[in-house]
């Protein structure tokens, strides 16, 4: 039996600090549906992801209730469409079967309308780009990531600059809903292929056939814990780790539970802490808990290192397959501390792009003023790139340059995705170094300075 | 299937008739009961058996949160395995 203390922390976290299970993600193999016909293609993918998922959400439902822990979404990740769709041709129809299988299953988002294209560009590759802004804003639920380098690899930089391109052509076609489609597009360097989180989530290359991949949050729960530690750091590092061990123990049970009745293999546990804009479900409040009077104070990055090493130390010991993107997430505008930090000028562009060095993922759902050019988003894609090239670690960009709107205003996404407040960029154009193109080859590994 | 029974609120007379009368109708099995004041709050944690009750587990969930409802009290049943899985080191091997 429990103590009456064990169980009353396990129902404060869930009913209190908003510890929830952010994602099951059902990872779905594609690569036995290519075909030459596109009609034939689009039949396969629809017969093989409706046969494995159309008791996904029922199931994480079901989990839901027996754990009185929210699922909050249930999502599916496939293979790379550019890689199921090159020899038909037919990304255009599959995007409208996802779309369909989207529907159908009730499912909250579908990952994979993705290319990696880390070291080159095929022709078709490049016509597979243009399409992400007709597939992402005739759609709701899918979402695209381009893989555009990797440490070993280098960094594409004619991807680049085509992404800075795609971006703002995103941004226009949904210019109604505030850009939103942009909130769906992620650009990646040394993407993960086992991420369930999106809008980067796809299923790699080399795994199973099927996967249920596993995402925690619970930023809530760690800034609780913290308010009750008055101890130097070493102390706050090992407050930090329990708590994690804690909600991830929870992820560990929901991916075993899920595989097993998904009949799919356990892939990981994403321990990533998961801000939502609710108050209470920020990491920029444990941030401002350990110390800092706002999130984007000098002392943040550190703060925020000693965050994301302590969560993955406490996640690591309490599951037997850690992956995906794990660290601590900092979106601006699913944030409540960094939205409030934002606004009020204490949390500049700058200051998070040096942030994203020490964590995962990167640059994500900050809004940018609309009339920033493409070259300009190319640039700030080609830096964010850069740093997670250079240290080996994922980094990604997801900004969103809002139609119509400038610096200081707010852009709404709505849901999970948030509010955010347009952010002030340099004004200085890198347009020369952005043309140039071709490669910038891949890094040093040794002599680390 | 093993679960636990949680039930929170102001201290009043009836609370763990009523509580165990919802189960007993169920044919949910008591199988160790303990209750402390917490708070000013009454908490009462019960360890139950679930694997004779005719009822689904959402179905048991939504008679609870009725009986939530009228009395006033914050009541859960959630599956044993959360519990293991948080507050013990060595249980992994169990499933739900």
């Amino acid at each position: 039996m429990y103590s009456s203390n064990e169980i009353i922390e396990t129902i404060n976290m869930i009913s209190q600090q908003h510890l929830d299970m952010r994602t099951i993600t059902l990872g779905i193999s594609l690569f036995d549906c290519i075909t030459d016909s596109k009609q034939r293609t689009c039949d396969k993918i629809y017969d093989k992801i409706m046969s494995k998922a159309s008791n996904l959400v029922k199931i994480g439902n079901d989990i839901s209730s027996e754990l009185g822990i929210p699922i909050v979404n249930k999502r599916i990740s496939v293979t790379p469409v550019s890689l199921i769709s090159a020899a038909s041709k037919g990304h255009l129809e599959i995007i409208r079967t996802l779309d369909r299988i989207a529907d159908e299953t009730g499912i909250d988002f579908l990952g994979g309308y993705s290319a990696l294209v880390h070291k080159a560009t095929t022709p078709y590759e490049r016509e597979f780009l243009l399409s992400i802004p007709e597939a992402l804003s005739t759609t709701n639920k899918i979402c695209s990531s381009i893989n555009v380098a990797t440490s070993k690899a280098g960094i594409n930089m004619d991807a680049v600059a085509l992404m800075g391109k795609i971006v703002k052509d995103c941004a226009y076609l949904t210019k109604d809903k505030d850009s939103i489609a942009c909130a769906k597009l992620v650009v990646f360097a040394n993407a993960v292929e086992d991420n369930p989180f999106m809008a980067g989530a796809f299923l790699g290359s080399g795994e199973d056939d099927t996967v249920v991949n596993v995402g925690v949050s619970g930023p809530g729960v760690v800034k609780t814990a913290l308010e009750k530690c008055d101890g130097d750091l070493t102390e706050v590092a090992e407050c930090i780790k329990q708590t994690a061990f804690k909600i991830t123990r929870v992820g560990q049970l929901v991916a075993k539970e899920a595989s097993k009745r998904l009949d799919a293999s356990c892939g990981i546990v994403d321990l990533s802490l998961a801000p939502t804009p609710v108050i209470g479900d920020s990491v920029a409040h444990i941030l401002e808990e350990i110390g800092l009077e706002s999130v984007g104070a000098h002392g943040t990055t550190a703060c925020l290192a000693m965050l994301n090493d302590a969560v993955k130390k406490g996640g690591i010991m309490a599951c037997s397959n850690v992956g995906g993107l794990s660290g601590a997430f900092i979106p601006v505008s699913e944030d409540a501390g960094m939205i409030k930090a934002a606004r009020i000028g204490a949390l500049s562009f700058d200051k998070l792009e040096a942030m994203t060095a020490v964590c995962s993922v990167g640059l994500d759902m900050i809004a940018i003023p609309g009339d920033t050019s493409a070259d300009v988003i190319s640039g700030i894609i080609a830096d964010e790139i850069a740093i997670g090239v250079v240290n080996t670690k994922t980094t990604a960009v997801r900004v969103i340059p809002v139609y119509g709107k400038k610096a200081g205003d707010t852009a709404e996404f709505g849901g999970l995705l948030g509010t955010a407040p347009i952010m002030n960029i340099s004004k200085y154009s890198p347009s020369k170094f952005i043309s140039r193109g071709g490669r910038i080859p891949a890094p040093l590994h040794s002599n680390k300075n | 299937m093993k679960a636990i029974v949680s039930v929170i609120g102001k201290d009043k007379k009836g609370i763990i008739a009523k509580v165990s009368t919802a189960l007993y109708e169920m044919n949910i099995n008591i199988e160790d009961i303990s209750q402390t004041i917490m708070q000013d709050y009454f908490t009462m944690i019960m360890a139950v058996d679930t694997s004779e009750c005719p009822l689904k587990f959402d179905g048991i969930v939504d008679k609870l949160n009725k009986l939530a409802k009228d009395t006033h009290l914050e009541i859960h049943i959630q599956l044993q395995s959360i519990f293991d899985s948080m507050h013990k080191i060595d249980t992994d091997k169990k499933g739900l």
